[in-house]
């Protein structure tokens, strides 16, 4: 579904990306794991067309992302830090990205529900705490019934409730066959959602590997667990 | 587009700025007519206040505006809107709100006191002058990601075409008075656009007399309807180009 072949990305003299290769397929649950900097982020801005890289390509269902932007009807996107217009209320954002977005088909409102948006409707987004506009950003994300769901640090600032609500929604849409990417410190957390580990450390993917495999090579139970034994092993 | 432009411009009034821009015009052109006993000498004070006011608002009000959207094009840039779009409604938005608070502070009044064919040159020119230092401001905008740089940029600019490059052709006039530049002048006033607008109000208020035998030559080119269509076109080229430079270079941005 999303084909990523030999991307660089230069800022200055940093080299951020370094001839990242990858093929993500419908159905898979995929965490996107690494040290602070290693440049999670600029990957999945540069699927979304934010960042544009240095060299290589990109395809979407097969078309390159540089010649066509509708590909980005089909992904929900919950960035890290989620940075909104500071006079405009909740209620004038989601108004705003439904007309811009423009879809025909029903909205999916379970989150908006169960985070009671409702009641902040009339609240400007620059009086908002980080944790309410981590919720703003995960309702617009999964507003569209979107094919593909791109969540960056989703569940960091959510408080413990809202953080069940939101893993219960993207296990929901893991099932409907929802390709889904997440990056995430908290590895703990991805546990019982993920299907597929990729590992990126100083720009470069180190691995892309099933978590069954993961598990079964570094024979431990927890995926915290394999990622530290595999890291302490390529240190020695 | 619409969708976004609406967006855009409901932001833009509801940001008191232009709306208190509008009175301060609507308040200078009624006391520059009330002040002044003939309706010409109320336009050429007016022609005045007007060069040097409305570019620094346009420019300063939009560049400011410019890096305040940067939440507004990252929240778009996620979603299926092109780039251009975004950039696209950004200008217009800011077009239509500064050149309908200055046809409405300055453009009443003008019409009341000045005969027609002077008020709709100074419509003309003002608006014209109001777009191309928005263009600037894109410009200055897309430069830097440093908010304050930008603003720096911005001031200088307007600096610089306001009141640095009157300076410097006083100066080349003093340094080669001793040869035939007045064809030169002609060519040099392309390259300040406040200059140029200048010059084809002032010869609509036939006071080029005042400005010797320059004044003639400018009469000689200006006063066609030839030259006339070059300078409008000159002042296009002021508008087209600084904003076709950031579209590009926007449409390249990392957000």
């Amino acid at each position: 579904m999303i084909e990523i072949s030999d991307v660089n990305k230069h800022f200055g003299k940093l080299h951020i990306l370094k001839n990242i290769r990858l093929s993500l397929k419908e159905g898979e649950c995929i965490a996107l794991i690494g040290p602070n900097g290693c440049g999670k982020t600029t990957l999945i801005k540069s699927v979304l067309g934010m960042v544009l890289p240095n060299s290589g390509e990109i395809l979407f269902d097969g078309r390159s992302i540089n010649k066509d932007i509708h590909y980005r009807r089909h992904i929900g996107y919950m960035p890290q830090i989620g940075r909104y217009p500071e006079n405009m209320t909740i209620g004038q954002i989601i108004n705003m990205v439904k007309q811009i977005r423009n879809s025909d088909e029903a909205y999916d409102e379970d989150l908006y529900e169960q985070f009671g948006i409702e009641k902040l409707l009339d609240k400007r987004m620059g009086t908002l705490s980080g944790g309410t506009t981590q919720k703003v950003s995960a309702v617009l994300a999964f507003l569209f019934r979107p094919k593909v769901l791109i969540l960056d640090e989703p569940t960091a600032g959510l408080d413990p409730l809202s953080a069940e609500f939101l893993k219960e929604k993207i296990i929901q849409e893991q099932k409907k066959g929802k390709l889904i990417l997440i990056t995430s410190h908290l590895l703990s957390e991805l546990d019982d959602l993920i299907s597929q580990v990729i590992f990126m450390q100083e720009g470069e993917m180190l691995f892309h590997k099933n978590v069954a495999v993961l598990k079964q090579e570094t024979g431990t139970d927890k995926i915290s667990k394999a990622i530290i034994q595999l890291l302490k092993r390529d240190q020695a | 587009m619409i969708r976004i432009l609406k967006f855009v411009i409901i932001d833009i009034l509801k940001n008191k700025v232009v709306i208190v821009y509008t009175l301060m015009l609507a308040l200078f052109s009624w006391s520059a007519f009330s002040l002044e006993d003939n309706a010409t000498k109320g336009v050429l004070t007016l022609l005045n206040i007007i060069l040097l006011t409305v570019p620094l608002v346009s420019i300063l009000f939009s560049t400011i505006y410019i890096y305040n959207s940067g939440e507004f094009i990252e929240l778009l840039a996620s979603h299926p809107v092109k780039r251009k779009k975004i950039w696209n409604s950004l200008f217009f938005g800011l077009t239509i709100s500064l050149v309908l608070a200055f046809l409405i502070g300055a453009g009443i009044p003008i019409f009341l006191f000045a005969d027609i064919g002077k008020a709709v040159m100074m419509l003309a020119v003002g608006t014209l002058i109001t777009v191309i230092f928005i263009s600037i401001a894109f410009f200055s905008a897309i430069m830097s990601r440093d908010k304050a740089k930008g603003i720096g940029v911005s001031i200088l600019l307007w600096l610089y075409f306001a009141l640095l490059f009157d300076g410097l052709v006083l100066f080349l006039t003093f340094q080669f008075s001793d040869y035939p530049i007045e064809k030169g002048m002609v060519v040099l006033a392309a390259f300040s656009p406040i200059d140029m607008a200048r010059i084809l109000m002032l010869l609509q208020l036939d006071v080029s007399a005042m400005m010797g035998y320059t004044g003639a030559i400018f009469k000689n080119f200006f006063g066609t309807s030839l030259g006339l269509l070059i300078s409008f076109f000159i002042l296009f080229l002021w508008i087209f180009i600084p904003y076709r430079i950031s579209l590009s270079k926007f449409k390249h941005k990392n957000l």
